[in-house]
Order: C-alpha cells, then sequence, then structure tokens
C-alpha cells in the first residue's frame, strides 16, 4: 500500500521531470537557432503578418471597450475623492502599463497562438514535421522559430497600440459621456506618463510575446496522437500562456518597479 | 562473387509502445541496389520498422548501420550527412498542407540543393510527369484525391534523387492500372538511379514483380526472407496463408 504510494508518486515526479526537461531543450534548440543562419526571413515576415497584423482587428475592439470601461470606472470611483481631473491620469497608466501588455498578449494566444498550435500539431501528426527530418531539415527552423521572432518583435507594437486605442477609449467615455474637461484629460497623460512606463509596458510585452509563442509552438510540436492529441495540446497552450501572463506580469512588477 | 557489404544492416531491433511489443529482434540486411519487399498483417510494424531503418523513431535496443555507420548513435553534422542520402515516401504522404503540389516537390531542392530556380521547375515539371501529375502544380495537397496526394508524395521523394528510397505502401488506395504504373516508376527510376530501395506493400503478388528479396514481418520479426519466387513457393503455412489471402490457417483475422 505505501509502497504503491510511492511507486506512483515517483512515476508522477519523472515524468513531470522528463517533460520539464522536454520544455528546456526546446526552448534552448529554438533560441539557439534563431542566432544561427540561415534565417527564414520570409516565414518571419509572414508569421507577423499573421500574428499581428490579422490581429489588429480584435485588438481595436477589446482596447475601445477596455479604456471606455476603465473611463467610466475611474471617474465613479475618482468623484467620490473629488479628484475626476485625475482620470487621463488613472486610465493612460493603467494602459501603457497593465492592461496593454497584458490584454494584447491575451487576445494573441486566443486569436493566433491557439491557431499555431492546431496549425504545428497537425503537422505532428501527420508527418509532415517527420517529413522535414528525413529531408535532413530540423522542423524547428521552419515552425517554430519564425512564430517565435515574429511574436515577439509584434507583440510591444499591438500592446502599444492597444493602450492608444484605450486611451482614447477613455476619451470617449470619460470626456464626451461623462463631462470630464478634453484639456484636463490630455493634460494629465502628458504630465504623468514618462519615458520609463513606456519602455516597462514594452519590456513586458516583450517578453508575453516570447513565452506565448514558445509555449504554442512547444504545445503543438509535441501534440499526441489524433485530433483529440492537437485539440489538448490546443487547450493547455491557451490555458498555460495566459497563466504564464498573469504570472509574468506580477513577477516583471516586482522587477520593473 | 564475393558479398557485397549491406547498405543498411538491422541488428536485433526491440521496440514496444508503453507496454504493447511491436519489434522483437530485427535482423535485416537490405544489400545495395536492392528493392527489398517487406509485407506482413496490418499493424504488424511494418512503418515502425521504416522508421526505425531511418532513424525517425529510437529503438529500446540493438543497432541500425547505415554503411557501417551507426544512425542512432549519430549527431549533428554526421546524423545530417547519413540523412541526406534517404529519401522516404510516408505512409500518409505527410504533404506540406500550406505549400502547393509543385512547391512540396521542390521543397527539398530549395532548402537543400544550390540549382537555381529554372532548373529546380524543370525537376519539378519532370518528376510530377512521370508520376501522371502533369498539370496540378498549383493545386493544394487538400484539393487532391487521395491516389494523387501518394504520387504527389512519391514525385517528392524522388526528386532529390536519394541513394535510399523508403517506400511506406507506395500504391495503397490506387486503382489498379495505377498500382502497375507506379510499380513501374519504382522499378524505371531504381535502374536509372541506382537507387537502393526498401518497399513496404500490401500488394501481394503484384509486389513481387519489382522486388529482389521480399521479407515477411510476423510477431514482431521477419519470418522468412528470400527470392519472391522462393517465397512465394515457401513451405512456411503462415507465408503460405498470407500469400493466399486464405482465412483458414495459423493466422486469424483480427
Ligand atoms: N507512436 C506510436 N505510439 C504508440 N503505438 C504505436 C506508435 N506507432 C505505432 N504504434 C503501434 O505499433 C503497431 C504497429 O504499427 P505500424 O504502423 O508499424 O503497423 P503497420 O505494419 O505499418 O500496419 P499497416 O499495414 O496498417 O500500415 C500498431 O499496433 C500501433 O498501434
Ligand atoms: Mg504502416
Amino acid at each position: 500500500m505505501m509502497l504503491g504510494v510511492l511507486t506512483q508518486l515517483g512515476s508522477v515526479t519523472l515524468t513531470r521531470l522528463a517533460a520539464l526537461g522536454r520544455a528546456a531543450f526546446f526552448v534552448g534548440q529554438v533560441l539557439g537557432l534563431v542566432v544561427v543562419p540561415p534565417i527564414k526571413g520570409r516565414l518571419i515576415v509572414q508569421q507577423m503578418h499573421f500574428i499581428g497584423v490579422r490581429s489588429v482587428l480584435v485588438i481595436a475592439l477589446t482596447g475601445t471597450f477596455a479604456g471606455m470601461v476603465l473611463g467610466l470606472q475611474g471617474f465613479h470611483v475618482l468623484t467620490r475623492f473629488g479628484s475626476e481631473a485625475l482620470l487621463g491620469q488613472f486610465v493612460s497608466l493603467t494602459l501603457i502599463t497593465e492592461l496593454g501588455p497584458v490584454f494584447s498578449a491575451l487576445m494573441v494566444t486566443a486569436r493566433a497562438g491557439s491557431a499555431i498550435t492546431a496549425q504545428i500539431g497537425i503537422m505532428r501528426i501527420t508527418e509532415q514535421l517527420d517529413a522535414m527530418t528525413v529531408m535532413a531539415l530540423n522542423p524547428l527552423r521552419y515552425v517554430a522559430v519564425p512564430n517565435v521572432v515574429a511574436g515577439t518583435l509584434v507583440m510591444p507594437l499591438l500592446g502599444a497600440m492597444f493602450s492608444v486605442i484605450g486611451i482614447w477609449g477613455g476619451y470617449v467615455a470619460g470626456v464626451l459621456i461623462l463631462g470630464v474637461n478634453r484639456g484636463t484629460y490630455f493634460g494629465g497623460i502628458a504630465d504623468v506618463v514618462d519615458l520609463q512606463d513606456v519602455t516597462n509596458g514594452v519590456y513586458k510585452s516583450l517578453c508575453f510575446g516570447l513565452v506565448v509563442l514558445l509555449v504554442c509552438c512547444f504545445k503543438g510540436y509535441h501534440a499526441g496522437y489524433g485530433a483529440e492529441g492537437v485539440s489538448k495540446a490546443t487547450t493547455e497552450a491557451v490555458v498555460i500562456s495566459a497563466v504564464l501572463i498573469l504570472v509574468l506580469d506580477y513577477v516583471l512588477n516586482t522587477v520593473l518597479l | 562473387m564475393t558479398p557485397a557489404a549491406p547498405l543498411i544492416r538491422a541488428q536485433g531491433l526491440h521496440k514496444r509502445f508503453d507496454g504493447q511489443v511491436v519489434l522483437r529482434g530485427v535482423d535485416l540486411d537490405v544489400m545495395p541496389g536492392e528493392v527489398l519487399a517487406i509485407v506482413g498483417r496490418s499493424g504488424a510494424g511494418k512503418s515502425v520498422l521504416l522508421k526505425n531503418l531511418i532513424g525517425l523513431s529510437q529503438p529500446d535496443s540493438g543497432a541500425v548501420l547505415v554503411a557501417g555507420e551507426d544512425l542512432h548513435r549519430a549527431r549533428g553534422r554526421r546524423l545530417s550527412r547519413l540523412r541526406e542520402r534517404f529519401g522516404m515516401l510516408f505512409q500518409g504522404g505527410a504533404l506540406f498542407d500550406s505549400l502547393s503540389v509543385a512547391d512540396n516537390v521542390a521543397f527539398p531542392l530549395r532548402e537543400k540543393t544550390r540549382q537555381s530556380h529554372g532548373q529546380i521547375a524543370e525537376v519539378v515539371t519532370e518528376v510530377l510527369k512521370s508520376v501522371g501529375l502533369q498539370g496540378m502544380d498549383d493545386k493544394f495537397p487538400a484539393e487532391l484525391s487521395g491516389g494523387m496526394r501518394k504520387r504527389a508524395a512519391l514525385a517528392r521523394a524522388l526528386a532529390h534523387r536519394p541513394e535510399i528510397m523508403l517506400f511506406d505502401e507506395p500504391t495503397t488506395g490506387l486503382d489498379p492500372i495505377m498500382v502497375r504504373a507506379i510499380h513501374r516508376l519504382i522499378a524505371d527510376t531504381q535502374q536509372r538511379f541506382q537507387y537502393t530501395a526498401v518497399v513496404v506493400s500490401h500488394e501481394v503478388p503484384g509486389i513481387f514483380e519489382i522486388a529482389s528479396r521480399v521479407a515477411m514481418l510476423h510477431e514482431g520479426a521477419l519470418l522468412e526472407v528470400a527470392t519472391p519466387d522462393a517465397f512465394q513457393a515457401s513451405a512456411n503455412p503462415v507465408v503460405q496463408q498470407f500469400i493466399a489471402g486464405r482465412l483458414e490457417g495459423p493466422l486469424t483475422p483480427t
């Protein structure tokens, strides 16, 4: 009985350790291939289009409403303290340092990350990755590296876009609907936001982009068999990415602030 | 005549998947220039054996020597060198579904050789014609019938003229005329490029026409390895039942 429990525990630990080792090996290999030529420039551009350009609409939509909610909520909270003049500061700082990077990363995970996991997973189960291996080509160079590079480059742009659009959303809610003074709103932003806030936001986006795309590529690359394996990999990729974004956000906040 | 050294030598290959033993000691010599057919029942482990021969799957024990070099111990450039000698046709085709038929065939040439665009286009047109897919260049794998997909994959495998070709069921799912045509194609290209071929096939007795030897995989080991004539004349009841496709005998249909 006791022995059975111990055996179970041991085998679970071993499986976990093996999975961790595989992930570390994957990350090392991909990051190594990023700097070792040949670099597949065309594929990187193609994936920047897929991850970046095709995410613009969803970023614009969520950015607008996130900004409007911030404007509305911020207004009501700040009014209690008689300081609704600080609305611009509140909305812009929240967006640039927190919501912009986090939400854009979550949206990219949902839109592009899941698709990438599914696509690589299907290539795994239909032996397309094996076909590359047989050609003495490293599949990671074709399916993982372009996505990781493109995602890391594109994420700060999407995050910045989210913040800018969100600030305009806050303007709509706070100034146009609730009647905060326009000059106060924008003047507040100019006063309080300094360069470091912006660069912190960019650092966060870079980290999120790297981590999300690594997770999504890894899950697809090691997808199990059949449609079930791919769907499981996709779900796991999205969940792990989302959790890691928030955990990493906390860690980065303690480091950067 | 002195016996030549085998090009591929498999020694005591064992492979199991969580509890299920698939290969239990496969020993096999593939001689240079021969066409070795591997037959056996569905699920016998033929695809697993091929994947071990090319290093896509690691055996639990045993070794695969390619021209004397241990394939499963090789790493880095040495492994790449060994891999470049192989071409493989996968059972499911394994065409890249984001690329058109022509791009699929051109892919290994573009990535592995220094040929110009024009030269590559020429080769692509030629091999597509030889598998009867002329004019299908711009189709995508999803738009092809199963048999066409198989032929496109065959074209891709042949395009870079490997020294060793592994075929996993090149003709399954094709009409009888096309089966003959693909067999003829394998025999012709083999004559022309002198590659060594291992063909996994369910095409009994059709495959006997092009094979120089036939090996039967049964219960995780090679039951019989012989020339087609000797194979068909085998005294082994399992072989006989398999060739005749009889329901009665030592093999049970499950
Ligand atoms: N990656 C894998 N994981 C687990 N089991 C596997 C794996 N690959 C193959 N098997 C098992 O190994 C056995 C042999 O499979 P294999 O694909 O080699 O059969 P086959 O002889 O090629 O059959 P067919 O003629 O139908 O293609 C099967 O029972 C299969 O379930
Ligand atoms: Mg098979």
